[in-house]
């Protein structure tokens, strides 16, 4: 760490260190030492123990499931029976949702990335009152369990509701609307964890020269984010690809995607073989997306001048008004539902009061629950510091892995290989996962306890969605760090594993608040892949509310709606807090 | 120097703040990997005296008043484990795709709609329980072979919102046959048969009602009469019924004949909704001894404790339905405004088991498309 803070020229933000030209990395220039023959066996060694984690990891939770049951659809009778591509392919229904599903990932991606790079612009790089509770704010949304954002959301757009006159409810604007509503926070958060932290200095020799702020941001900053930008995209399209209660509620199945179309010939016809040709096709269309996301990554990459966030002339301390005005407009749309959410979760038999809040100390209504509300928070909880803890060690030996660039091609295209394969199971169907996990995890290696009925699986499982945000956080970071940094540490003396723990671990720190913080809220608001494997006498809290709002009763309905407020309260303390963690003004370098 | 050093202390700092968080929230929730696995009613694969463990495949609706299932355990030295992967079709899914690795030693929660498929395919075995209530569950047996044992009853109906009625000066719908009225027009909201268990079921009563050949053109005519189809029983009850308490707008909804007393204003009186009992289709859920059990005999117990006097009263409160027994009182509010219906429309079996896939899959190309 030392060693890094001395030699790098950049990052005080003080005038007069060194402007370097800006290009790819230059290769091996520096004379480092030829290493000894042990520290290339132990190089080999501990990378190869860093892949074999994660492989394993993903390979067992992840791809051994999928594999089995997408292999029963494929392997009926133990013979290869490819015959439902041509069944499923000739049903025209098929072609329509393939097409709504581009259209619905698509759509959504561009709306979320033309809203979230303005906002990321106003609540990343502005320093004003209460920005901190805004950024907090805006990931809300992102992991509110769906049955409840669809129950919000209807009941705004249905016809007699506020924005009813807008007649939306049921249409594929509700639906791009509801996506947008979700992903915004991963657009903001991704560019501006990087905006933050971005030079500003080559901007400003920009706006000096005479270039308008418009014209310095195109052709100056926009091509510094595009790393980031890609990467939230690449994230949204992902989500909203495969997006499933929010179209199930909003759209009902005239709008079905891939996604849901699994879950109904899985879970309803159990015809594993239309499943399995689905399957295939949503893996195409993800891999597909994500190619073409690295590909333009690829096109963009290089080392970026980072400096610490808020550090002096990091931005303007008030936000260009055009930015301002689009962010504060989706702020009150973000706020709406939840607001409509507020207010439902006050609204009691004969007037207003916290009576539904204090009935979350109770069962609900006629013993709805088999535990408190407060009880199945704390079982969240618990069950999210779990997975939290195994996706972080999971996603930073990934991100570490994929940020290297290798000098042999094949290893280069090895990493790149690695980097889609997991992003994967954001492109994977939490059906297949959770019909194969209960396919393949009844004793796995021989274990003795079935895993199935053991609730082990549920943080691992919510681990398995947790990496690949873990790893988009923390990898643009990596991906920025100049490798002049690491050579610079090896040329005083460094050893691998100090410049690793130097420069990799200073740097990406800063990055890992906000994963923990990520991991974390997924972990918290996790619903699909958790409601095969949690335990009924230890529910989560996205279980418990799905629960009381499958009951009659105006009691267990307002319940359920302060229990959601509750779980949206506490993501957004969670993200407060990884703010912090991710330490203020005045960070090193 | 001194400035660098200053400046780099700074971090730490905050991360020891960062760590001293963490650790606070650790213990706050006694953290860890082992904290998810030590609940209540462990899995410790018990070696205890008696009958050991035996694990219920259900779905997430099944709970009891507190104390029944521990009396349970301690009367017959059975530990209880449950595993809720699914509901209605998906749980007969899930056990048929586990058959060779069973999910569990007994399942309660099969409903009628699914019973054929699941008894065709071989993940019961059958058992003739002896409890007082079997004979009564005898009357809903699915067939001769005993594999699955009725345990509850309700009646799948539409429910209308009487205030709603009352101030529009509108007569209130009674049949299948109304909801076409030009009257009724923009008022029904029904939810999705491909994917909520109610709609399976009134999707059922139409066929019931109508035959297998006309049942499609009564939904092109509620179609043609403003229906609304939600995605499932909250959405449409919340969300689109005026009686639910979500205030929505439509006054006929897709519920349950046990729902109506759920509306009760607070401070007593008539509840604020009502089932109409002619459009109703009548739900069983089963219970059954899963094939390759590892614990059949503690199965067996369980099918048992669930057709015992005790568990059937507790049904109508704890889980809505209504008890197969006929030596259990109904809760008072029940028999007063929650009647079973007393000509619910009715599917054989066989032919539900035959056609269920084919009736869905032409009802979403007409109704949903």
């Amino acid at each position: 760490m030392s060693t890094a803070t001395r030699t790098t020229p950049t990052g005080t933000g003080r005038p007069g260190s060194s402007a370097r030209p800006d290009g790819p990395a230059a290769p091996a220039r520096a004379a480092s030492r030829p290493p000894a023959r042990a520290w290339a066996v132990g190089r080999v060694a501990s990378w190869t123990l860093a892949a074999a984690v994660p492989l394993l990891f993903l390979g067992t939770f992840f791809a051994w499931p999928v594999l089995a049951l997408v292999g029963r659809g494929f392997l009926p009778d133990g013979a290869l029976d490819l015959s439902g591509f041509a069944d499923v392919f000739s049903r025209p229904r098929t072609w329509r949702i393939v097409g709504l599903t581009l259209a619905q990932g698509a759509i959504g991606t561009v709306m979320s990335v033309l809203l979230g790079v303005p906002g990321a612009y106003v609540l990343y790089r502005c320093r004003f009152p209460g920005v901190g509770v805004l950024r907090a704010f805006v990931t809300v949304p992102f992991v509110l369990p769906t049955v409840v954002v669809g129950v919000a959301f209807r009941a705004l757009l249905r016809e007699n509701g506020p924005l009813g006159f807008l007649h939306l409810d049921g249409t594929f604007a509700a639906i791009v609307a509801a996506l947008v509503f979700f992903n915004y926070a991963v657009v903001v958060r991704t560019v501006g964890g990087l905006w933050q932290r971005l030079d500003p200095r080559p901007e400003q020799a920009a706006r000096s020269l005479g270039a308008s702020p418009a014209r310095a941001f195109w052709t100056v900053t926009l091509p510094a984010l595009t790393p980031a930008i890609v990467s939230a995209a690449s994230l949204v399209f992902l989500f909203c690809a495969t997006a499933f209660g929010t179209v199930l509620v909003l759209g009902g199945m005239q709008y079905g995607t891939v996604e849901t179309e699994i879950w109904i010939q899985t879970t309803q016809f159990l015809d594993l073989r239309a499943a399995a040709v689905l399957s295939v096709v949503q893996v195409v269309v993800v891999v597909a997306a994500l190619a073409v996301a690295g590909r333009a990554r690829a096109r963009r990459e290089r080392a970026l001048q980072l400096v610490a966030p808020g550090s002096s002339g990091a931005g303007p301390a008030r936000p260009h008004w055009a930015p301002a005005v689009v962010t504060a407009g989706v702020l009150v749309l973000l706020a709406l539902p939840l607001g409509a959410l507020l207010l439902g979760s006050l609204r009691t038999g004969d007037g207003w009061g916290l009576d539904h809040y204090r009935a979350l100390g109770t069962t609900g209504g006629r013993n709805a629950l088999t535990v408190t509300v407060w009880e199945a928070l704390g079982n969240s909880l618990r069950i999210a510091v779990d997975a939290t803890l195994l996706a972080l060690l999971v996603g930073c030996l990934v991100a570490l892995l994929v940020s290297r660039r290798p000098r042999r091609r094949a290893a280069r295209r090895a990493v790149g290989v690695l980097d889609g394969v997991f992003m994967l199971p954001l492109g994977v169907s939490a059906v297949t996962v959770g019909f194969g996990a209960l396919l393949t995890l009844g004793h796995p290696f021989g274990i003795a306890t079935d895993l199935r009925s053991s609730g082990i699986l549920v943080p691992v499982v919510q681990a398995v969605v947790a990496v690949p945000l873990v790893v988009r956080t923390v990898l643009p970071v990596l991906r920025a760090i100049d490798p002049r940094l690491r050579e610079a540490a090896g040329t005083l003396g460094a050893g691998p594993g100090r410049v690793l723990l130097g420069v990799d671990g200073a740097l990406a720190a800063r990055s890992i608040g906000l994963a923990v913080g990520f991991a974390f809220a997924v972990s918290l608001g996790e619903f699909g892949a958790t409601s095969f494997l949690a335990r009924p006498d230890l529910p989560t809290l996205p279980v418990v509310i799905f629960r009381l709002i499958g009951q009659p009763g105006a009691d267990n309905y307002g319940m359920a709606l302060a229990a959601s407020v509750v779980l949206a309260a506490l993501t957004a303390g969670v993200m407060a807090l990884a703010e912090r963690f991710r330490g203020p003004a005045g960070g090193e370098l | 120097m001194a400035r660098t050093r200053a400046r780099r202390r700074a971090p730490r700092r905050t991360t020891t703040a960062g760590l001293v968080a963490v650790a606070g929230v650790l213990a706050l929730t006694a953290c860890s990997v082992t904290g998810s696995g030590s609940g209540s009613g462990s899995d410790d694969a018990s070696t205890g005296a008696g009958g050991g463990t035996v694990t219920l495949v259900t779905h997430d609706s099944f709970h009891l008043s507190d104390g029944l299932l521990e009396q349970f355990e301690a009367d017959t030295g059975l530990t209880v484990t449950q595993v809720a992967p699914g509901d209605g079709g998906a749980l007969v899914n899930q056990l048929i795709l586990t058959k060779d690795a069973p999910l569990g030693d007994v399942v309660y929660g099969i409903d009628n709609t699914f019973a054929s498929r699941a008894i065709d395919e071989g993940v019961l075995e059958p058992y003739e329980s002896q409890a007082p209530a079997a004979a009564d569950a005898a009357r809903y047996a699915p067939d001769a072979s005993h594999s699955l044992t009725a345990v509850d009853t309700g009646d799948v109906c539409l429910n209308v919102d009487h205030a709603w009625f009352a101030a529009q000066g509108v007569p209130e719908p009674t049949s299948l046959e109304d909801l076409t009225d030009p009257r009724y027009r923009d008022l029904t909201v029904v939810t999705n048969a491909a994917t909520s268990s109610p709609g399976l079921a009134f999707l059922l009563a139409t066929v019931g009602a109508f035959g297998e050949d006309g049942w499609q053109q009564y939904w092109t005519d509620l179609e043609a009469n403003g229906l609304k189809v939600a995605e499932g029983w909250s959405d449409a009850y919340y969300t689109d019924f005026s009686g639910g308490g979500g205030g929505g707008p439509r006054p006929i909804a897709l519920s349950y004949a046990s729902s109506p007393p759920e509306t009760v204003p607070e401070g007593g009186g008539e509840p604020t909704t009502g089932a109409l009992l002619d459009t109703c289709f009548r739900q069983v859920e089963y219970a059954g001894v899963l094939a390759g059990a590892q614990n059949p005999e503690g199965a067996q117990q369980l099918v048992d404790w669930l057709l015992s006097d005790e568990v059937q009263a507790d049904i109508p409160g704890s889980m809505y339905m209504y008890p197969v027994s006929s030596a259990v009182e109904l809760p008072e509010s029940w028999a007063e405004w929650a009647p079973l219906s007393e000509a619910p429309h009715e599917v054989p079996l066989d032919d539900i088991a035959e056609n269920r896939d084919a009736w869905v899959r032409e009802w979403t190309d007409l109704v949903v498309g």
